[in-house]
Parts: C-alpha cells; sequence; structure tokens
C-alpha cells in the first residue's frame, strides 16, 4: 500500500478535524449570537406581526425577498462552479469544489427560510406545500410561488446529494483514523465504504450524472425565482430579460462569495499548499467574465427601458438613475462594474487579495441589485398617487445580519467536521503536495490505477 | 344567468367628499390605525378618493378619483396566490377568503390599482367602538390580505332574499355602502349581464373609460367623464 507515501496530504488536511484553536470557538461564539439576535428579532417578529418590519403600502416586498434573492443567487457559486469545472474535467478545481458545493448547500438553506419568514402567518407555510389534505384543496400551481417550491426544493435535494456524494471517500478516511464516537458517527455517514473499484466506479458514475443533471436545475431555479418578479406586471419587472439576467447575476455573486470564503479559510486554516495563488488567479478571471456579462445584461434592460420611454417604466427608471436611489444604483455599478474591472484586468493587481477586494464589491453590489430590483418598481407602480417609499426597521437588519452570520457559523462549523477539502479527489489528481514534491508515486486512489483490492484510506 | 357586478363612477359628479370611504370603513370593520403607524403607510383604506391637480396657480382645478377594488374579469392578483385565497367567484367578484390567506403579500404586487391592504399587525379598536363592528363582517387578523368586496355580505343577503320570493334581484334595490352613502349620486352599483341595469347603460357610455384599461385586466369599474383621463393630466 502507498497509504504512507500520501499520509502527509490526508493528515494536513484532516487536522481541523481533531485539532482545535481557540479562533474557532471565537469566531462560533461571535457569528452564534448574531444568529441569536436574529432569530430574537423574528421571534418578536411572529409575536406582534409582520408590521415589525418596514414594509408598507405599497411597499409589500422588500429585505426579506432582497435577502431570498441575493442568497438563491449566491449558492450558484458552488453547485454550479464546481459541476462546470468537472465536466470540462479542469484538473484545478480539485482543491476548490468542496468548498463551493458548501456555500451552494447552506446559502439555499439560508434562502429559503425566507420566503417564510416574510409570509405574513408564517405558521400556515405548509400551505404552500402539495400535500394530500381531506378538503382536496391544492396550491395553486399557477402561481410563481408555488413554482418556487418545487425549485427551490429539487435543487436544495440535488445539491446536497452533489455535496455529499464526493465526501463518501473521505468520512471513511476520517472514519479509520479516528476512534470512540467520531468513529461511530462518521462510520454511519460513509455507509460503509470499503474502496472496492465497484465503489469507485459507481461513485465516479453518480457524480457524473449529478453533475449533468444540476446544471439545468441551477439554471433553471434562478429562472424560476426571476420569475416571481417578470410574470407580475409591474414596472420595470415585467421583462424578458430577467431570468438570463438573474442566473448570470447569481454565478456572478455566486464566484465572488466563493472567492471570499476560499481566502478565509486559506489563513484560518493554514491551507496555502492546497488553495494557491493560481485558484484566486483562475476564478478572478471567472469573476471578470461574469462582471462584464453582468453589465451586459445591466446596459440592454436599462437601454430597452429608457430607448422605450414607456412612462410607467420611466418613473422607475429614473428613480434609480438620479432619484432617491441613485446613490444605491451607483455604488452597485461601481462594486460590481468597476471596481472588478480595475483590479481583475491587471494580472499584477489579481492576486488573492485583489480577488477577495474585488469580490466584495461584488458581494455588496449584488445585494444592492436584488434590492433595486425589488423596491423601486413597487414604490413606482402605475398610479402616481398611490408611489410610496421605503426604510428598513432594526427587526430586518438583524435578521439581515443575522443571514451573513449564520453562514460564517455553518461554514465554520462544517469545516470544522468535514475535510474542507476533497481529499481523495486531491490524490486523484497529480496534485503534488509540497512536502514530498519530487515523489511520484502510482495511486491507488486513482479508478485507472487501483488495483481490485486497494482501499483508500481503510486499509487499516 | 348568473349575476355579474360591475360598478360606474361619475368623476363628474364626485366632490371628493370621501362620504364613501367613511361609509366603506363603517361597513365593513376596516381597522383604522394610530398616527404613527398611518406615518408608516400602514392605513388600510379599501376606497380611496385620489386627487390630481390640474393647471397652474392660480388656475388650479382638482379631480377626484376614488380608486377601489376594480373587481378584473383578468385579474392579476388571482394567478398569482399560491393558495387560491384570491380567487374569482361565481358572481365575476374577486373574492378574497381570509382564513386562507398566508400572506405572501404577492397580490397586492401583482395588482396595478394599489386596492389591497394588509393587515400588519391585529386590528384594534378604541373603546367603545368596537361595540359598533358590523356582524355581518368578519374582522381580519394579523398577517392577512384584504381589499374591497363590493360589499358582498349585502350581495349574499340580497340573494338569499331574492331566491326567497323565488326572483331576481331588483336594479338599484342592491348597494354597497359607498354607493348609499355618496350624496351625489356618483356611484352606481349593479348586474353588468342584465342590458337593461343602470350599470350596464352607463358602463356603455361614450363618456366611459376604464382605469389602466391597456394593461388588459379588463376592470368592471367604468369612470365617467367628459374628457378621458390624460397622461400629461396627473401631476
Amino acid at each position: 500500500m502507498n497509504r504512507t507515501l500520501n499520509k502527509p496530504l490526508a493528515d494536513d488536511l484532516v487536522r481541523p478535524l481533531f485539532n482545535t484553536s481557540v479562533w474557532f470557538y471565537a469566531v462560533v461564539l461571535a457569528a452564534g449570537t448574531v444568529v441569536a439576535c436574529g432569530a430574537l428579532a423574528w421571534g418578536f417578529q411572529l409575536w406582534y406581526g409582520i408590521g415589525l418590519s418596514g414594509k408598507r403600502w405599497p411597499t409589500f416586498w422588500a429585505l426579506y425577498l432582497t435577502n431570498f434573492v441575493f442568497w438563491i443567487g449566491i449558492s450558484h457559486a458552488g453547485t454550479l462552479i464546481s459541476a462546470i469545472l468537472r465536466l470540462v474535467n479542469a484538473t484545478w478545481r480539485r482543491p476548490v469544489t468542496r468548498c463551493a458545493e458548501v456555500i451552494t448547500v447552506f446559502a439555499l438553506m439560508i434562502g429559503a427560510m425566507f420566503p417564510i419568514i416574510h409570509l405574513g402567518r408564517p405558521w400556515l407555510a405548509f400551505w404552500l406545500f402539495p400535500y394530500p389534505s381531506a378538503r382536496e384543496i391544492w396550491p395553486n400551481f399557477r402561481s410563481p410561488l408555488a413554482w418556487d417550491f418545487f425549485a427551490i426544493n429539487t435543487y436544495l435535494t440535488g445539491s446536497v446529494l452533489f455535496l455529499f456524494l464526493p465526501m463518501i471517500p473521505d468520512f471513511a478516511l476520517v472514519r479509520d483514523r479516528s476512534t470512540g464516537w467520531r468513529r461511530k458517527v462518521y462510520g454511519t455517514l460513509s455507509f460503509g465504504w470499503r474502496g472496492t473499484t465497484k465503489q469507485w466506479n459507481r461513485l465516479e458514475m453518480a457524480m457524473q450524472i449529478m453533475a449533468i443533471a444540476i446544471l439545468p436545475v441551477a439554471v433553471s431555479v434562478h429562472t424560476i425565482v426571476s420569475f416571481d418578479f417578470s410574470m407580475a406586471n409591474v414596472p420595470m419587472w415585467h421583462s424578458t430579460i430577467f431570468g438570463p439576467y438573474f442566473v448570470a447575476g447569481a454565478i456572478f455573486s455566486g464566484i465572488a462569495g466563493l472567492i471570499i470564503a476560499m481566502a478565509a479559510l486559506r489563513k484560518a486554516l493554514h491551507l496555502e499548499h492546497y488553495l494557491l495563488p493560481m485558484h484566486f488567479e483562475n476564478l478572478g478571471k471567472l469573476l471578470l467574465l461574469m462582471s462584464i456579462l453582468w453589465a451586459y445584461f445591466v446596459f440592454n434592460e436599462r437601454l430597452t427601458v429608457w430607448y422605450g420611454n414607456e412612462p410607467h417604466e420611466m418613473a422607475v427608471f429614473w428613480a434609480t438613475q438620479r432619484g432617491q436611489y441613485a446613490p444605491l444604483y451607483w455604488t452597485m455599478v461601481v462594486g460590481n462594474f468597476v471596481l472588478p474591472m480595475a483590479i481583475l484586468t491587471n494580472s499584477k493587481t489579481r492576486t488573492i487579495l485583489g480577488c477577495v477586494i474585488a469580490s466584495c464589491g461584488v458581494v455588496v453590489g449584488m445585494w444592492l441589485e436584488r434590492f433595486l430590483i425589488v423596491v423601486p418598481s413597487l414604490t413606482h407602480k402605475q398610479l402616481p398617487y398611490s408611489w410610496g417609499t421605503f426604510s428598513p426597521t432594526p427587526v430586518e437588519l438583524f435578521i439581515t445580519a443575522a443571514t451573513f452570520a449564520a453562514m460564517l457559523l455553518l461554514y465554520t462549523l462544517f469545516a470544522k467536521f468535514v475535510p474542507i477539502i476533497s481529499i481523495w479527489e486531491l490524490k486523484a489528481g497529480d496534485f503534488v503536495h509540497a512536502p514530498q514534491a519530487g515523489v511520484v508515486t502510482a495511486d491507488p486512489h486513482r479508478i485507472d490505477a487501483a488495483p481490485a483490492s486497494s482501499s483508500p484510506g481503510a486499509a487499516s | 344567468m348568473p349575476y355579474r357586478w360591475g360598478m360606474a363612477v361619475d368623476l363628474d359628479k364626485c366632490t371628493g367628499c370621501e362620504a364613501c370611504v367613511t361609509a366603506c370603513h363603517a361597513e365593513n370593520n376596516i381597522p383604522t390605525v394610530s398616527p404613527q403607524q398611518s406615518a408608516r403607510g400602514r392605513t388600510m383604506h379599501w376606497m380611496r378618493v385620489e386627487r390630481y391637480y390640474e393647471g397652474n396657480f392660480p388656475d388650479v382645478r382638482v379631480k377626484f378619483r376614488p380608486v377601489l377594488c376594480q373587481h378584473c374579469d383578468n385579474a392579476p392578483c388571482e394567478a398569482v396566490c399560491p393558495t387560491y385565497a384570491a380567487h374569482h367567484n361565481e358572481d365575476g367578484l374577486n373574492a378574497q377568503v381570509y382564513n386562507r390567506c398566508i400572506g405572501t403579500r404577492y397580490c397586492a404586487n401583482a395588482c396595478t390599482y394599489n386596492v389591497r391592504f394588509f393587515n400588519f399587525f391585529n386590528p384594534e379598536w378604541p373603546k367603545p367602538l368596537h361595540l359598533q363592528l358590523n356582524p355581518d363582517v368578519s374582522v381580519r387578523e394579523v398577517g392577512v390580505m384584504e381589499k374591497c368586496t363590493f360589499c358582498v355580505q349585502r350581495i349574499k343577503a340580497a340573494k338569499t332574499a331574492a331566491k326567497a320570493e323565488k326572483r331576481a334581484i331588483v336594479d338599484g334595490a342592491l348597494q354597497p355602502a359607498c354607493a348609499q352613502a355618496c350624496p351625489t349620486t356618483a356611484i352606481v352599483f349593479g348586474d353588468l349581464n342584465d342590458p337593461n341595469s343602470r350599470v350596464a347603460r352607463l358602463a356603455q357610455s361614450s363618456r366611459g373609460t376604464k382605469l389602466l384599461e391597456d394593461l388588459g385586466a379588463e376592470p368592471k369599474i367604468t369612470y365617467l367623464q367628459k374628457q378621458p383621463w390624460h397622461e400629461s393630466d396627473t401631476q
């Protein structure tokens, strides 16, 4: 067995599972506190009514829907990018995929909370589910909100599978290195993985199927989220461009989220040997591409509205372009386009720090973009007499802050209990770990090289 | 033939007195809110009188337009409701089932007239006003969308009475609270399926326009006015 040769690599990557630094507790405590504050705020809202948020007539949707679209957008980081990189067999993807797939699952879980948080009577949310009831009342399948239910659940199921499948061999590896409760838990999670050729083949096959299946699901889910808006005859919502526009924006913000998460992991878990500047460089280029694509969509959307000069739409157009929402609008343009263009077009500034700065701009910009889609249209509907305004309340702001803290908390916990870099995939590639550079071995973890009896990480 | 309830509002007769608004509040148990909540946009007026100003000072004319649920035949609010709380009933009314509403507020966004109102909090009436609630109309709880029903409780009562006497409802005998309260009889209510009813004849009037008719929602309220309403008139 060559396992000993690979040991440093695996040792290095399971290290965070067994050693806990004081920073872990600090982050969990801090993020947990903010999440608890958000939960408390939601509790107040449940008790007194949705009036504690800033929603009003006619701005019936605001921050909660902004967060919903934003987080569902962030979720496109993972699965979509990792699926594409898997399908085109980009070898540099190997250390990146799991970081990305986890973002998808957690962002979806956070995003899917919001359609419930924003309900007037959340305790009746199950009426959105298609369950057979004695009264034979089904959800209204004509409603885009019912489509949302199916789209998000399909995507969540798919992305959980897509995340979980490649974790099985790594769970087995951790199982074989641990004792006590850990051995039990990871043993259960690894589904009796022994690393036989048959199992490897099945895993590869399943991954291939999931990677292909998840792509249309990911595209459709954000298209359907965009339908929540574009189906309604509201100025600047009722647009055919929304489907691809939302999907492009989703991938855009997803990559930005991924870059920030990877940079944080690299620092916190000392993964400098795995998450290389090259990965950030490649993702930075992708981010730049998506920035240009996003700008192209915004240009199209704005130009057609302005040229068409339809009065109802122009009211929204000018409100965002130079009216009360203009500061937010131009911040969005700077964050989403000017900043990435300035930083990422130059290979000298396309460093890890540069990519992170650009990504922060994109995350802020994309959140503002979602806000600017939801709110200005509702405050400037067809009848000028019923024009309105919106300002958020502390309850909404706490809940919004809590979502970001929840992401940090879930991500920290995940990286604590699961190897955040896919160990077997790293081994399966031609990845040369710095301490053993120069040692080339026949790797038992590669399918083509694996004899029937080899059981990676399970040879104890 | 089933009924198809509609309304005609004569803008040339409307003085903007808002008696209809008050009558609507009294009839339909619509809660009033505190000045603070009002400033936050939580007032509920199933019926409102919109004011638009024409001309420049000192030559200013005010135009009034009572706006309430238009009970559209092709209502955008109904399709988007995931629980069928907003639906079309057999009389062509846009009905709202309060018990079925979970408060997505999607209907209010889809409504181009902004005539749907949301219970942001549980309704409260300062004593002794809680004693004046109309027993025929349910009080809505927090988290529920509500809007003009064309006084469906009166329609139900009139239909029951007419059925007992084996006759159709006489035109003009049935009035929603707003029409009943209007001092200038600017509001006319009736059955659009009856070609001889006043409202059906007014709906054919050359003075008649529909609000935001070009959006295709097919509203059932006709606004009567000497001059058609121009976009450029609004300010």
